[in-house]
């Protein structure tokens, strides 16, 4: 265990975290926003699958990282406009269309991954970015300046979102459908269109994840994702509707996950003490989500399709 | 934006017979016409032909029962329906109003009965909602100002800044009529605007209704409350099941020609109470101490007695205690101190079950939520406290013969329309799921009733009904507690009034003490305690 408490372990381990923590991040704060327009998307994880095998498969064959990345997000906006379809046009329950959407995007990347590749060739992924003398920081270069792009995409996207939930006419309009749709309706917010703008954001952010991930590990595979889709929901409700708190949030699961890989390298745990400490996370999940259980502020409309007429 | 009728002419208005408006001889047009407007739901036709105009600088009362088309009507103006027929002016001008955005373009402002207000969200919020920020920037600072500005030219003291969560009724009320005036509603709707407010607020929004129609504005006012109505209106339309049945003033018509209109018959209204003493203590509620939902102090040291006889009612405006009383009494709240006895034995640990084994019956406030189940049928809603006991259930199976012949008197007793014992009760009207409340309660053999909001939202012929039903109990012995938030039943039918204010009991007055003013003032919070020692 001494292996683990030296500076350069905890130094790397930490600066994983932080860059395993971005997936979840993007796909959590994308979820925020649709949920404080008052539609809950369970299908997260499957989005980002598609995300995912999105961002790969145009790697892989235009060997542009760019363009994976432009596929990703083109692939979530199109899993966006299903999504707002099936919950704010056809009002269908939400947490049973959620799953729905997480089956078919395991299913059809599984499919086309299989159909378009078949045995798994590794591409030229994302790579840190090379910022010179800070770079070069003892502790700090290593800790902080040098991630991919994406990571840092996805910090900035933080005071982003805040601002954008709090100081724009959209994010009024996103928080009062969210909160009391009849109301923003009597003053003319159109709030279907406000939840769809919505759904569409959060979708793009879940693919963006789900391509940061595949464009992370250069690969992909069948259920890439391993339920992280599920997580980023879960942070949601720790980090109470709040960006900040989904961030920390992001960084706590990033670091656990960090810390359960690097014990398994370092050969500090093994075997089957391995494989149950790789289920930490949804451990952890399951903690946090019964500590914050009672916790009030979500809004009071989420799940609840609008209708004028009722 | 089409700017209603020039308000200049609002002075040269002077009241007209609503035939000869409806001839077009007015001077100036309109500010409001709708005609013949038709709204159709399955199996309803919520308004027929219904015609309305609205001059600047009038208040014009729509009057009718719950049900009669008066939200129909005013949700078709706002665009929150399309008629199925029938045309809308304003200022003259045919307009479509496919929304509330071309409503409120119109100059058409709507303050609505359960307000649309996000709690979440402050005040100036509010205000902003739906207005289009420069380059997409939600800034605040402009929209306080202007905010400021309107409240104070109309009177309406608010704090920008302060969430809707945070505010009083009142306040949430001044929030709602502000964000209209914030978007210079010419034409403003105000949908039961009174229900909520305690006597002295009610005479501070009609101060503002005034100052509102002097500056031109027109305004619409829905309401049934007669009294208010008399005082008000310069015009009063009259509603029943979807058609106008008559135009009239105040200066024309007295509050019992207005209810005949209503209901379409003749209405008596004031009821005669015979004097009658009380006899035994039978419900004493002894310093309770409850807490409400949040944690809140609900019942603060409140004690009540009722004998055996006698109707007490508890008054107050909503939100002070009244339905954490009736949840402690029953069982349903857990008591932080203070008893509950009924005929003198303390129920140690209150559950519904026990109460009602001591011949206590409810009739909760929130007939769909507590008083019956929507998806079940009138017979087993009638068979819900009794269903458990002989002769209705024989070695654990229900006896559907004994059931049937027993709900259908109960049917025929408390005149409950219904198609049939199988209806689904969410089915009937408002009047009918009460009235299967009040049989399935009032038949028990319970002699002690706590009854909450008997009247809320039903028309006024079952409302009667209630009433009679309740004076009926009394006459037999039975011990009442009454808790309303309308104040004219509380009055009309109460032997002693308590007051309730923020979990307190403000007063304990005999019928001949308990005036409107008096009472109304100790709603508010306003105590009568002499400043001077004893």
């Amino acid at each position: 265990m001494s292996d683990f408490f030296t500076v350069s372990v905890l130094v790397a381990t930490l600066a994983s975290g932080i860059r395993l923590a971005t997936p979840f991040l993007l796909s959590a704060l994308g979820e925020t926003i649709g949920q404080r327009a008052g539609v809950l998307n369970l299908g997260v994880e499957g989005v980002m699958l598609i995300g995912a095998y999105a961002a790969y498969i145009t790697a892989l064959r235009t060997g542009s990282v760019v363009a994976g990345v432009i596929a990703a997000m083109a692939a979530g906006a199109a899993m966006g406009v299903v999504y707002a379809f099936i919950t704010v046009v056809m009002h269908a329950t939400q947490g049973i269309s959620g799953i729905g959407i997480f089956l078919f995007g395991l299913g059809f990347t599984d499919l086309l991954f299989r159909q378009q590749v078949g045995t798994p060739v590794p591409i030229d992924g994302l790579r840190g970015l090379d910022m010179g003398g800070l770079s070069d920081l003892p502790v700090v270069g290593e800790l902080f300046f040098q991630h991919s792009v994406l990571t840092y995409v996805a910090f900035a996207l933080v005071p982003v979102v805040w601002f954008a939930m709090n100081r724009t006419t959209f994010g009024l309009n996103v928080r009062a459908v969210g909160e009391t749709p009849e109301a923003a309706d009597t003053l003319g917010v159109r709030v279907n269109v406000v939840r769809t703008q919505a759904i569409i954001i959060g979708n793009v952010m879940a693919g963006l994840a789900g391509g940061t991930l595949a464009l992370d590990v250069g690969i992909f595979q069948q259920n890439l994702t391993s339920g992280q889709g599920f997580i980023a929901v879960a942070l949601v409700y720790f980090g109470a509707w709040r960006s900040s708190g989904v961030m920390a949030g992001a960084l706590l699961f990033g670091v656990v996950s960090s810390t359960v890989l690097q014990l398994k390298t370092l050969g500090i745990i093994v075997g089957a003490n391995s494989t149950i400490a790789a289920m930490a996370p949804a451990i952890l999940t399951i903690v946090v989500l019964v500590l914050v259980s009672r916790r009030i502020g979500a809004p009071s409309a989420l799940t609840v399709p609008f209708d004028r007429d009722n | 934006m089409v700017e209603p009728a020039d308000n200049t002419a609002a002075g040269a208005t002077v009241p007209l017979s609503a035939t000869a408006e409806l001839r077009g001889q007015a001077p100036a047009s309109p500010m409001l016409e709708m005609t013949g407007i038709t709204k159709r739901f399955p199996g309803v036709v919520a308004n027929e032909n219904v015609n309305l105009v609205v001059q600047p600088g009038e208040v014009h009362t729509l009057l009718g029962e719950n049900g009669a088309g008066k939200s129909t009507l005013v949700k078709i103006l706002y665009g929150l329906y399309r008629p199925d027929e029938g045309e809308i002016k304003i200022g003259g001008e045919p307009v479509d109003i496919p929304s509330p955005a071309a409503a409120i373009d119109h100059g058409v402002g709507m303050i609505h009965q359960h307000f649309m207000l996000v709690p979440t969200l402050t005040v100036a919020e509010n205000v902003a909602l739906g207005l289009h920020g420069r380059r997409g920037l939600a800034d605040m600072g402009p929209v306080r100002e202007r905010l400021m500005e309107v409240s104070e030219r109309h009177g309406l003291v608010i704090d920008p800044d302060a969430y809707i969560w945070q505010l009083a009724v009142g306040e949430r009320q001044r929030a709602e009529i502000l964000k209209a005036l914030y978007r210079d509603a010419r034409l403003l709707v105000l949908d039961e605007p009174t229900a909520v407010l305690t006597p002295p607020e009610v005479d501070d929004l009609f101060a503002t209704l005034r100052s509102l129609t002097d500056e031109g504005r027109g305004l619409i006012f829905i309401s049934h409350k007669l009294a208010e109505v008399m005082v008000i209106s310069d015009q009063i339309t009259v509603l029943r099941d979807g058609q106008v049945v008559g135009r009239t003033t105040p200066a024309e018509t007295t509050r019992e020609g207005l209810a005949s209109m209503m209901v379409g018959r003749e209405v008596r209204l004031g009821r005669e109470v015979p004097d009658q003493d009380a006899g035994d203590q039978r419900l004493v509620v002894d310093r309770l101490h409850v807490r409400g939902d949040r944690g809140n102090i609900s019942l603060d040291d409140f004690s009540v007695q009722v004998g055996s006889g006698e109707i007490v009612g508890i008054a107050g405006v909503s939100g002070n205690g009244q339905r954490e009383l009736a949840e402690a009494i029953f069982g349903l709240r857990p008591i932080e101190s203070g008893t509950v006895q009924v005929r003198g034995e303390t129920i140690a640990a209150p559950s519904p079950k026990q109460v009602r084994r001591r011949g206590v019956a409810f009739v909760p406030e929130e007939r769909m939520r507590h008083g019956a189940v929507g998806e079940m049928s009138v017979s087993e809603n009638l068979m819900l406290v009794d269903y458990n006991k002989r002769p209705f259930v024989r070695g654990g199976l229900l006896q559907f013969g004994t059931i049937a012949e027993r709900c259908w008197e109960l049917v025929r007793r408390f005149t409950v329309k219904t198609p049939a014992l199988s209806t689904e009760t969410s089915h009937l009207s408002g009047g009918n799921i009460q009235k299967v409340v009040i049989a399935r309660e009032f038949s028990a053999d319970a002699d002690v009733l706590v009854v909450a909001q008997p009247t809320r939202g039903i028309d006024i012929g079952a409302a009667e009904y209630v009433h009679e039903r309740l004076l009926e109990k009394r006459a037999a012995g039975a011990a009442i507690l009454l808790i309303t938030e309308d104040l004219d039943e509380a009055l009309q039918l109460s032997d002693r009034v308590v007051v309730i204010f923020e979990g307190q009991a403000m007063c304990n007055l005999p019928r001949a003490e308990a005036t409107t003013d008096r009472v109304g003032l100790l709603m508010t919070g306003v105590s009568e305690e002499a400043p001077a020692p004893a």
